[in-house]
């Protein structure tokens, strides 16, 4: 079925380097005719090497790529529809502005006076009426970068291709050359496809943004879908700040998270384990006893519209952004409205959570020693003759300002009546069996959930100690 | 340290700087002063006479063989300069791994000794392939392989500075692979060609191993003839020897003034530039 309004279509694109690395995996997009629509990811994710399979400079490895129903590949980049802004602007050097310009019609042959009245045109269009002779070295990065945009707009490309355009930029600029650029779009019409890693400027100026994560797509959708009901905790991590919990939905439209027992509108079945999500401006900050959770204010800092407030409820950390100041080491409770807690479900069921790290830099978690050390943990850093430890380029590492978060796999949990044996107890509150293993969610004393599987049969509220070999933890640092 | 010993350590330094530079420029200033006089060897002065500058641009055998050396120089650097370009280019854009090889594989030439490459030049082309001598194949093949690393190293450093999305950037706005490598890449490293060129007729000028084993018997280098003239008997042409060392000398200070002089105003253009563009700014 094609369908008129779609001018590109990406179906199952995947890019393999020589080295076995897959930047691009199953990637999947329609693009509507006259869209500006944006990849969004970290670095790394694969968004540029997407963009360049557009453009024709990168060769998919699988997958096909239409414009206009038509197959691209196989078709070289200068036998393309299309244009791209640089990175780094590419603008050539040995060229002045009219010459780098006209670039792309002196490639198709224009003739000469045609080619001047597109030139003035397009200078006109970014503001740079009159640069015509200017050499490139003269520009400041603002006007570069739109020479850079005029060159690729005059050949009047279907599709613009922009990669990070405005990285290069100051803040004040940024925000300037956004908003011409969203205008120009509006103007002229053509299909943009815009790549970044800053979710603000993906948010300010697309109809559709195309979030990724490791060569994969993460979610598609508007800016206000992405940020409201994020797909996975990718997302909601990406994507603004948030709360992120795991947890388990305990009854029809109630689930249990950060200690706490909340009522919520996505509906999944008794029992499910969830990823939570709680925007920091969707918290409120009540009286003790009115909280659904109740925790102690850890930290305050005033951000000028805003204060971030960070509340530590048992095991679990709440940010919150709130007009109304709070004290540090307050009694507080904490409410969020159903419609605000955005319920998923768990991708995966990997346990976490934050060790301490005691004087003589040994990991601890509730009182018990794990055997390992920061300098394991750390890599390249190293202990010094006077204690204290520094990282790869030297920096010396404060305990008190890292956090150690630790991840284990719930096959690699054994739970045991011996309660001394572990190294937290629990009581069993959830088992579903799974065909061959029976998965348990054991609530812990520092109201914190652990997912455990395991093959034998064990009773619910039965107390269990959970018992976690070092070795099969995974650490990240995380600095406070 | 008192003041008399900072006095001493100091006439110890411009002592030394003083040695190096008559070390350095002694020899061929004595070879100059002498090729203005009629001596027939060094030591005795007989007066001022241009004889021997007459001699060297009259003696057909003389100039016919500095034009030939020239010619060849010329020729070959012009040669190893597109060979070596090319292949600096070429590396530049391959895979990781097959680049490391060739800039690997690159360094052995320059690095072995001419007598080397002269010999085995003359053994694969003359003994083995049976090109003669008198065809001037091996002597230019020869001087070729000499100098053609020597541009690829010269390029090489430039390619690398540039930005390498321009040339995706050409592809991107409609220009084939060619038209982009002509239009685009070829005049960012153009001072890196120039350059390479101007390294390849020196190692060709210079060259003495090489062209003995590959020269036909008739063809003369500088090198080749001076090696030989000096042990021949002919006074006239030995002392005109002088005068074209000399002229050498001349030239090459030239050449390296020139050079100075460009690069010192290009720097003060970048700066003046760069003030200018920082204006912009504002």
């Amino acid at each position: 079925m094609e369908n008129k309004d779609t001018i590109i279509e990406l179906r199952s694109i995947t890019k393999e380097f020589e080295d076995g690395f897959k930047a691009v995996d199953d990637f999947n997009l329609e693009v509507k005719r006259g869209e500006f629509v944006t990849f969004l990811g970290p670095s790394g994710c694969g968004k540029t090497t997407t963009l360049r399979m557009i453009a024709g400079l990168d060769v998919p490895t699988s997958g096909d790529i239409l414009l206009n129903g038509k197959s691209l590949i196989g078709l070289p980049p200068y036998k393309r529809p299309i244009n791209t802004v640089f990175q780094r602007y590419a603008l050539f050097p040995h060229m002045n502005v009219y010459q780098n310009i006209a670039f792309g019609l002196r490639q198709k042959k224009v003739p000469k006076d045609v080619i001047d009245r597109k030139v003035t045109r397009v200078l006109d269009l970014v503001d740079l009426e009159g640069f015509e002779e200017r050499g490139i070295h003269t520009l400041s990065g603002g006007q570069q970068q739109r020479i850079a945009i005029a060159r690729a707009l005059v050949n009047e490309p279907e599709i613009l291709l922009l990669d990070e355009p405005l990285g290069a930029l100051d803040l004040k600029m940024r925000k300037e050359m956004q908003l011409e650029l969203k205008n120009m779009h509006d103007r002229l019409g053509i299909t943009f496809i815009y790549v970044t890693h800053d979710q603000e400027e993906a948010l300010t100026m697309s109809d559709k943004i195309v979030v990724m994560n490791e060569g994969k797509t993460q979610q598609i959708g508007t800016p206000e879908d992405i940020y409201n009901e994020p797909q996975n905790a990718f997302v909601a991590d990406f994507i603004g700040e948030s709360n992120i919990f795991n947890g388990v939905m305990t009854g029809h439209l109630r689930a249990r998270f950060c200690g706490g027992e909340f009522a919520c509108v996505d509906d999944y079945e008794e029992g499910t384990h969830i990823t939570a999500v709680v925007r920091p401006e969707d918290v409120e900050i009540t009286a003790p006893e009115k909280g659904t959770i109740v925790g102690t204010v850890d930290s305050v800092i005033f951000k000028g519209m805003h204060y971030e407030i960070t509340v530590v409820s048992g095991r679990n950390e709440m940010v919150i952004q709130t007009v109304h100041n709070a004290n540090v080491g307050d009694r507080v409770g904490m409410r969020v409205d159903p419609e605000n807690i955005h319920v998923m479900l768990a991708e995966d069921h990997t346990n976490q959570f934050y060790a301490d790290i005691n004087k003589d830099f040994r990991l601890e978690f509730n009182g018990h020693h794990l055997d390992t050390s920061l300098t394991k943990i750390i890599r390249g850093s190293r202990r010094l003759e006077d204690g204290r430890i520094v990282d790869s380029s030297g920096e010396t590492i404060e305990p008190s300002r890292i956090r150690i978060l630790v991840s284990i796999q719930p096959d690699d949990i054994d739970m045991t009546d011996d309660q001394d044996k572990g190294l937290i107890q629990g009581t069993i509150s959830n088992l579903i069996y799974k065909g061959d293993h029976y998965s348990y969610v054991i609530h812990t004393e520092l109201e914190q959930d652990f997912v455990v599987n395991d093959e034998y049969l064990w009773n619910m509220d039965d107390r269990v100690s959970l018992m976690m070999p070092v070795d099969k933890m995974k650490f990240s640092l995380r600095r406070k | 340290m008192n003041k008399k010993n900072k006095t001493a350590a100091d006439a110890a330094r411009v002592l030394f700087l003083v040695l190096v530079l008559a070390f350095l420029y002694l020899p061929i200033l004595l070879l100059a002063f002498y090729s203005f006089t009629g001596s027939t060897h060094i030591g005795a002065v007989r007066g001022f006479s241009l004889q021997n500058y007459v001699t060297l641009f009259t003696t057909s055998e003389l100039t016919d063989m500095i034009l030939g050396t020239i010619l060849l120089a010329l020729g070959s650097a012009f040669i190893a300069t597109i060979l070596g370009t090319m292949g600096a280019i070429g590396a530049f854009y391959s895979r990781r791994g097959v680049n490391a090889f060739i800039t690997s594989l690159n360094q052995v030439p320059v690095v072995n000794a001419d007598v080397v490459t002269g010999f085995s030049t003359c053994i694969l082309l003359v003994v083995v392939l049976h090109i003669s001598k008198d065809s001037y194949i091996p002597l230019v093949a020869g001087h070729v392989t000499l100098c053609a690393p020597f541009v690829f190293l010269s390029v090489m450093p430039r390619i690398k500075q540039m930005d390498p999305s321009i040339y995706e950037a050409a592809l991107d706005l409609g220009a084939t692979p060619f038209i982009a490598l002509r239009d685009i890449v070829i005049p960012q490293i153009v001072p890196g060609i120039i350059s390479g060129f101007a390294l390849a007729v020196t190692l060709s000028l210079d060259d003495y191993f090489i062209a003995t084993y590959t020269k036909p018997a008739t063809f003369d280098t500088i090198s080749t003839y001076v090696v030989n003239a000096t042990k021949g008997a002919q006074t006239s042409i030995k002392t005109a020897l002088w005068a074209l060392s000399t002229v050498i000398f001349v030239i090459v200070v030239l050449i390296v003034l020139g050079m100075n002089i460009r690069s010192m105003r290009a720097e003060k253009a970048r700066l003046e530039n760069s003030v200018r563009r920082g204006g912009a700014n504002v």
